[in-house]
């Protein structure tokens, strides 16, 4: 597949956050898919009084691992939870401004957040298994979605629990509670069930910061394996992590966007002096 | 290094008050005072009421004026001001007491001489309690010959001959009456429903009704001739049962005739072996698990109370619970939150503890006479005319529906509860993965907070087991004549008043005449209502523990 635009110019239209409105490819009769999945224009959310979010432009490549960092409470979460709309769920949340998924506006109040939420998967910090086996877990999202074949169900379940490295140690127990397996393996089975929906995206918020660093180190390799199918969007407050898993790389700092580029060249050459401050640690 | 041990002392002293040891053994105590209160409580009303089927030994007293006496010693008593001691002695064969007492306090001082004669007698009658004799003799139609000097083999062989002529001649006698009572019931409802629509009826239509009347009033008229006839048969034949008796004689030596029909049991017990006596125990366990009252309640079993008892907590939770269960949905998940929701949880919460009693007048006047008012104004209009109402009067369905708002506000918290202290995050992955709101509260959050609203259900339960103060208002009865089920269409007769556990309490202990002789019924009564709810909250906990392992929360 030819890329539309090259690797500098995509990383220069990132930066500015208005390169390659997918709209318009879409209506290209080209046949070619955008290399930006996602794509936010001036989004600003505020909690009641509260503004959380200012005028974040950014663009999110297709099947690339994009991680936001920024120090705690700098709204790294609230613009991840802006893309499946899961700010919905809380009260007292305004969001202004545009987010495109595949050029669909997500902030349109006609969309089908159901369908939305199925085309782009969430993992949480906490990997929360439903109280269900195994199977029944990976099974949830296509039970929910009307799906009662079984012969579909337990492909799609092997398939996922495969892709999420975790067939080889449950196989043998599918149909026993989620509840006795360990935390790194929660973590891998909520993948397993985000994925199992067949979403375009998984957004991931800080997964492994609640496992050891083994269990961390397994759910890092399974990113770098589901990056060839999936695009992912990963908030980490870990650096190092950020720069080992991902390939572009946001800083968010009090709401705002502070800098967004290739991870090498952020974490190497910083353009801002915020960047800089926060990644050797002077504040943050 | 003495400034070290100084110091150190000083800490220790410090670190007494600093790491909250008075604390520490303050709640300790605290919880070993309840603990004991609560098992000192249990132990006193189990003893009380297990050692009541004891068959304990008969004791012959001589009195000092040579009068003798038999009896049981049931309590001891000092005097304070005199310190003269004194026996209380259960000397049943009420009949001899000019006052009919079967107890009697007897100072020490005046007994000469204490005997345990071997061959004395405990009777168990069907009416004035216990008899307390010597067998001298049998006598009567259905026995060989009079036999002087019989023995317990034949007294046996007499009880079963006359309980087999009862059963030959008089239980269908019995049986006949009864189905010619409900008959004759059936016959007098009809006849007044004629009689009501006659009263608004005019020209031909009353005619026929008239003549309807008539027929209805022959066929009643028949129907009580023959019952009366079959009355005056059995009254015959019971009269000539009745002549077959047991001769007793008293310490004394006087001879009483007592009748074997009227004989329950009759035992032993200064020769009983322990297994006979167990055996008689368990006995008489059974009979108060499986048999009727007796005896304005003071004896026999309380078989209908324990049903009444179970069927209105069912009621109950029937009707309460799923309402309950809805109610504490809508507050916890689709309730905006604001000040009204904040209110309407102040209010349920406040509704739990209005007195109970005052849930029982509300019953009165909703469910009883509203509600079973305008039934029976639509359906038995000639009952409510007659004053005799059908649901326009206490009954097992008003009072479990009374309970059942009694322990509503229990239901609805503990819902509402469960399901808000269930972590955010189970919802947030259940709709980041497409799922509705509803789905998300069938398949993940209830059965997550199940065990929280069975937790819910197990303290209605319990509550509406043991309260008593709003059943009198709306169909508690202390003897109820048939169960609120039976084999009779429609099976559920819900409109029936029922006896409860909790009211034998009250009516047995404080409203009977005789305090003595009821005394190990109220223990025993006591006892069977712990069980019982005992029974019921295991029931749920074992099914909450069930539910919480398969739906434990864990969070990583």
């Amino acid at each position: 597949m030819l890329p539309l635009v090259t690797e500098s110019a995509l990383n220069a239209g990132l930066r500015n956050g208005v390169v390659n409105r997918p709209t318009v490819d879409m209506e290209k009769p080209t046949g070619h898919i955008s290399e930006i999945i996602l794509q936010t224009q001036e989004l600003c959310v505020s909690y009641g009084a509260k503004r959380v979010l200012h005028n974040i432009s950014l663009s999110i490549p297709r099947r690339k691992v994009t991680a936001i960092i920024g120090p705690s409470g700098c709204g790294k979460s609230t613009l991840l939870r802006c893309f499946n709309r899961m700010n919905d769920l809380l009260d007292n949340v305004q969001t202004t401004g545009s987010i495109l998924f595949e050029g669909v506006e997500v902030n349109d109040p006609a969309l089908d957040v159901i369908e939305l939420r199925r085309r782009v998967g969430m993992v949480f910090q906490k990997a929360v298994p439903f109280p269900k086996s195994i199977y029944e877990n990976v099974a949830y999202g296509l039970r929910i979605a009307g799906i009662r074949n079984p012969r579909i169900l337990d492909e799609v379940v092997e398939r996922s629990l495969h892709r999420a490295a975790l067939w080889d140690e449950v196989k043998n127990r599918l149909r026993e509670s989620a509840l006795g397996l360990s935390g790194g393996q929660h973590q891998r089975l909520c993948i397993a069930r985000a994925i199992a929906v067949n979403p375009a995206v998984i957004l991931m918020d800080e997964p492994c910061s609640a496992l050891d660093p083994r269990a961390a180190a397994r759910i890092e390799d399974l990113i770098g394996e589901l990056r060839e199918e999936y695009t992912l969007v990963i908030v980490t407050h870990n650096m190092q992590q950020a720069a080992r898993v991902s390939d572009y790389t946001a800083f968010l700092y009090e709401g705002e966007l502070v800098e967004y580029g290739p991870t090498r060249q952020l974490f190497t050459k910083p353009e801002k002096k915020q960047t800089e401050d926060y990644l050797t640690g002077r504040f943050g | 290094m003495e400034t070290k041990s100084l110091s150190l002392g000083r800490k220790r002293a410090d670190y007494f008050w600093r790491r909250g040891e008075p604390l520490v053994w303050a709640t300790a105590a605290a919880l070993a005072a309840v603990l004991l209160f609560i098992a000192g409580f249990l132990a006193i009303i189990a003893w009380g009421g297990l050692r009541a089927f004891w068959p304990t030994a008969i004791v012959q007293l001589t009195l000092a004026d040579g009068r003798s006496l038999f009896g049981r010693i049931t309590a001891q008593e000092t005097n304070p001001d005199t310190g003269e001691e004194s026996l209380q002695i259960k000397v049943a064969n009420r009949e001899q007491d000019p006052l009919r007492q079967d107890f009697r306090w007897l100072p020490k001082s005046e007994i000469s001489h204490l005997a345990y004669p071997e061959k004395v007698l405990v009777l168990e009658r069907v009416e004035n309690g216990d008899w307390y004799g010597c067998l001298q003799g049998l006598s009567g139609p259905h026995i060989e010959a009079s036999q002087q000097q019989p023995t317990l083999q034949d007294f046996a062989a007499a009880m079963g001959r006359v309980r087999r002529e009862k059963a030959a001649h008089i239980d269908p006698l019995n049986a006949e009456i009864f189905s010619l009572g409900g008959e004759l019931q059936k016959v007098g409802e009809k006849l007044l429903k004629v009689r009501y629509r006659i009263s608004r009826a005019t020209g031909a239509e009353a005619e026929r009704l008239a003549a309807r009347a008539d027929e209805l009033e022959t066929r009643s008229r028949h129907l009580k001739d023959r019952s009366d006839e079959l009355g005056k048969l059995r009254r015959q034949k019971l009269a000539e049962l009745r002549r077959n008796v047991a001769v007793m004689g008293d310490a004394m030596g006087n001879e009483t005739q007592i009748a074997l029909l009227d004989i329950v049991r009759a035992y032993q017990p200064n020769v009983m072996s322990t297994p006979a006596k167990l055996f008689h125990y368990f006995r008489k366990l059974l009979e108060l698990l499986w048999e009727n009252p007796r005896e304005s309640n003071t004896e026999g079993g309380l078989f209908p109370a324990i049903f009444g008892t179970v069927m209105m907590v069912f009621l109950m939770a029937v009707s309460c619970f799923p309402l309950g269960v809805l109610a504490g949905i809508y507050l916890g998940e689709y309730a905006r939150k604001g000040m009204l929701r904040q209110l309407v949880r102040i209010a349920v919460n406040n509704m739990a503890g209005i007195p109970s009693i005052v849930y029982g007048v509300f019953g009165l006047g909703f469910f009883v006479y509203g509600i079973g008012g305008k039934l029976d104004l639509w359906f038995y209009p000639e009952r409510a005319a007659a004053g005799t109402p059908v649901f326009g009067t206490g009954g097992i369905l008003w009072a479990s529906l009374t309970m059942g708002l009694l322990t509503m506000p229990v239901v609805i918290v503990a819902c509402e509860e469960a399901l808000r202290t269930i972590p955010r995050a189970f919802g947030e992955c259940s709709q980041a993965l497409g799922a509705t709101k509803f789905q998300t509260l069938v398949r993940v959050k209830l059965p997550v907070a199940a065990p929280g609203i069975l937790t819910g259900f197990i303290l209605a339960m319990a509550r509406a087991a043991g309260e008593v103060a709003p059943l009198m208002l709306t169909g508690v009865v202390k003897l109820a004549p048939q169960l609120p089920v039976d084999g009779a269409f429609p099976f559920f007769h819900l409109e029936r008043k029922f006896m409860h556990l909790g009211f034998h309490i009250y009516d047995v202990g404080f409203q009977s005449p005789n305090v003595e002789a009821c005394k190990p019924m109220v223990y025993l009564t006591a006892l069977l209502l712990l069980t019982l709810v005992l029974l019921l909250n295991g029931l749920a906990m074992g099914l909450r523990g069930r539910l919480r392992k398969r739906y434990r929360v864990s969070m990583f």
